[in-house]
């Protein structure tokens, strides 16, 4: 209880600060360069320069955290990534020729490859059918709410929900989840899903699949809706078939938001650790970089060089993502 | 929307969709039915039989002659089986293992040394033997018993109390009020400076924003535990503390918040805010009376999103908050349950519940918004 008074006072001394930063600075500056000067000409050099200096006081915070939170970090990544493990001798590249050998970074690396082949395009495909389809039916609202709900829901909670589902009994005893007794009743035999190598990756990726669909079916149903009605109302009259108009017609228009999601999903899935840590921390050859570089981050008391390069390898892996988002949301200010 | 979807294809259209439904649906179903079945039922059926008769192959161990009377020469143990609340019937039972359901109940069991056991269909028991049961191991009773389905909250108060969930739960709120309400301050005079004030490198600020939003957290974990280990050092305090994962939390979520943001407020009409300034209204009043209040969906938007991903969230947690008892959330401590206590589905269904109650219901009641600041990040972007 006594936490709860602590976080609320923190809440309400943050706000009154805050408050007090952003009021306080606009009033030093309004007194520092007076709007209403003695002679005109003073006045209007006063208003030009509070205007030069104001932007920075609303942006001030903002920028430090980014600069400490996000950008420091990557250079101080990059820095550690030639250091040891404490972060104190230089070590040159020993830390990548340490990586490029390592058994459980190749693992890590492939899974990696597998789980962004397969996730982006599963869930986009997955979000796009089920945009498609509750678009076309009364009770659609309700559809997409179940379908989207898993969104809400914590990587470890929906660990918790698919290791229920692949709970596996021993041959013969009754089985308590739910795809060993599918799999019993059309008469297979029980497996340990997420122990068997290389296949259990897949088993793995369903659980984000479940999650991140509802995230794209939102995103594309909109989009299918922007679609102008006369380029459908135009293939109607041309005799096209339902599924021809939503191939042809529909799907090439939203491409661009198809790639959005696309990408999104990506980034997510380059970052996915928890599912890994939950379900089986990378055992059974189910490593992904993610989790790997928790292990190294922690293991044996913390190898922050080889935690780092890992970093660096996701962060390359997402670069051209991020190239490809800045020169997007560039283009658009351009069309404002 | 798609014209010419009459009679067959709108029935597939249906079916498919039920179809999605029950697959998006069916495991979290599974996991809240069984949060609330007892847990010896757990154990041995599958949560779809929740509603039907399960039977169970169950020992009892009769008292070693604590409670025997003397009837007509012979020490008679009475009692019953089934214990507890609950109940159900005996189908069979048998003395040893080998034929645990050799007899039908009310039938008499002859065991060695003249001793003889009768178990009802109640469960009610009745041993009787020409010497003292005392002394004795207690004889065990093999039955077969026929148990309606049951369900409990009993999972729910053991996790909340015994497991500390409550405690992580406190946790939780703790690490994700104020990692939501901090960022979106600082976010708002950001945002409103990138949208609506004129200053140099404001361009580049933007894009750097953009590209913020997809740098991975990875990256940031191993610096920021060496600033926070050496600023905690150099002031003398413990570098794990909340004020440390709020910041955190801020900095991880700001690139969105100020996108999100930045994008709605450039949408308000010029009109309003030049009014304003021709009427002598500075920026800060303008921000303030003005821009904040229309901005209002953006801000309900992203709250939500901070909200989720703060309560949802275990890398954060573990790094900066670490992973002792007394300051664990509740999305590790599901990951410890799920290390220690990885067979007993009873309390691992139960936590899963308690920690996802609460982003559910968020969801369901503020899905409006999460719905709008999704399309806001993303539909934009293309």
């Amino acid at each position: 209880m006594e936490q709860l008074w602590t976080a609320l006072f923190t809440i309400v001394a943050g706000i009154a600060g805050a408050a007090l930063y952003f009021w306080g600075s606009n009033w030093l500056l309004d007194r520092v360069f007076p709007a209403h000067a003695g002679d005109r000409s003073a006045a209007s050099r006063n208003i030009a320069r509070a205007a030069l200096i104001r932007p920075w006081l609303f942006l001030g915070p903002a920028l430090i955290a980014l600069g400490l939170y996000l950008v420091y970090p990557v250079f101080a990544s990059i820095w550690l990534s030639f250091h040891d493990r404490g972060g104190q001798g230089f070590v040159g590249l020993a830390n990548y020729r340490w990586l490029v050998s390592d058994p459980g970074f190749r693992e890590s690396l492939f899974n990696n490859f597998l789980w962004l082949l397969m996730v982006p395009a599963a869930s986009t495909f997955l979000g796009l059918v089920a945009a498609a389809l509750t678009d076309r039916i009364a009770w659609g609202n309700l559809a997409r709410s179940l379908i989207f709900m898993p969104m809400a829901i914590s990587f470890v909670g929906a660990a918790v929900i698919w290791k229920f589902v692949y709970d596996y009994r021993g041959e013969g005893s009754e089985q308590i989840g739910l795809l060993n007794a599918v799999v019993v009743a059309f008469g297979g035999v029980p497996q340990a899903w997420i122990a068997v190598p290389f296949w259990n990756n897949f088993f793995l990726m369903v659980i984000l699949i479940w999650i991140q669909t509802g995230f794209a079916m939102v995103i594309l149903s909109a989009a299918l809706r922007g679609i102008p009605e006369e380029t459908i109302e135009a293939a109607v009259l041309d005799g096209a078939s339902g599924i021809q108009i939503f191939l042809r017609i529909m799907v090439p228009q939203i491409w661009g938001t198809i790639a959005v999601v696309w990408t999104t999903i990506t980034i997510t899935v380059l970052k996915v650790f928890d599912i890994v840590l939950a379900m089986t921390n990378g055992q059974w050859n189910s490593q992904v970089l993610a989790n790997l570089m928790f292990d190294w981050m922690f293991r044996g008391g913390g190898d922050f060089g080889r935690g780092a390069t890992i970093a660096i390898v996701i962060m390359v892996l997402v670069v051209p993502i991020m190239v490809w988002n800045i020169r997007n949301a560039r283009a658009e200010a351009g069309d404002r | 929307m798609l014209p010419g979807t009459r009679s067959p294809l709108a029935w597939v259209v249906h079916l498919s969709v039920v179809l999605l439904v029950l697959l998006w649906t069916l495991p979290t179903a599974g996991l809240l039915v069984s949060s609330f079945r007892d847990k010896d039922q757990i154990a041995v059926s599958g949560w779809w039989t929740a509603l039907s008769t399960s039977s169970q192959n169950l020992v009892f161990r009769a008292p070693a002659g604590e409670g025997e009377e003397i009837v007509d020469g012979r020490y008679v143990l009475t009692g019953s089986v089934l214990e507890g609340p609950g109940g159900g019937r005996v189908s069979a039972f048998g003395f040893s293992s080998r034929a645990p359901a050799a007899f039908a109940p009310g039938e008499t069991a002859e065991l060695k040394d003249g001793v003889r056991l009768v178990v009802t269909g109640d469960g009610a028991f009745e041993l009787s033997g020409a010497e003292s049961f005392a002394g004795t191991r207690g004889q065990r009773i093999f039955y077969t018993a026929e148990v309606p389905p049951r369900f409990t909250t009993a999972n729910y108060a053991n996790v909340l109390t015994a497991a500390g969930l409550g405690r992580s739960f406190l946790n939780s709120m703790t690490v994700a009020v104020p990692a939501t309400v901090i960022p979106i301050l600082i976010a708002a005079f950001a945002a409103y400076a990138l949208a609506w004030m004129r200053f140099p490198g404001r361009a580049l600020l933007i894009a750097a924003v953009v590209g913020l939003l997809v740098v991975p957290l990875q990256m940031s974990l191993i610096p920021l535990l060496k600033v926070y280990n050496s600023v905690g050092q150099a002031f003398g305090f413990d570098p794990k503390s909340y004020i440390g994962i709020w910041l955190a939390h801020t900095g991880f979520g700001l690139p969105l918040a100020i996108y999100l943001l930045r994008n709605y407020m450039a949408g308000l009409p010029r009109e309003v805010m030049e009014t304003a300034r021709v009427d002598g209204a500075t920026d800060f009043q303008i921000f303030t009376r003005i821009v904040l209040p229309l901005s209002f969906p953006a801000l309900a938007s992203f709250a939500i999103f901070q909200f989720l991903w703060t309560w949802n969230d275990l890398l954060v947690a573990l790094v900066f908050l670490g992973p002792q008892d007394d300051k664990l959330v509740l999305t590790g401590r599901l990951v410890n349950l799920l290390g220690s206590r990885g067979g007993d589905w009873e309390i691992l269904a139960a936590s899963a519940f308690v920690s996802i109650a609460v982003p559910l219901l968020v969801f369901f009641s503020m899905q409006k918004f999460l719905v709008r600041g999704l399309l806001a990040g993303s539909v934009k972007g293309g």
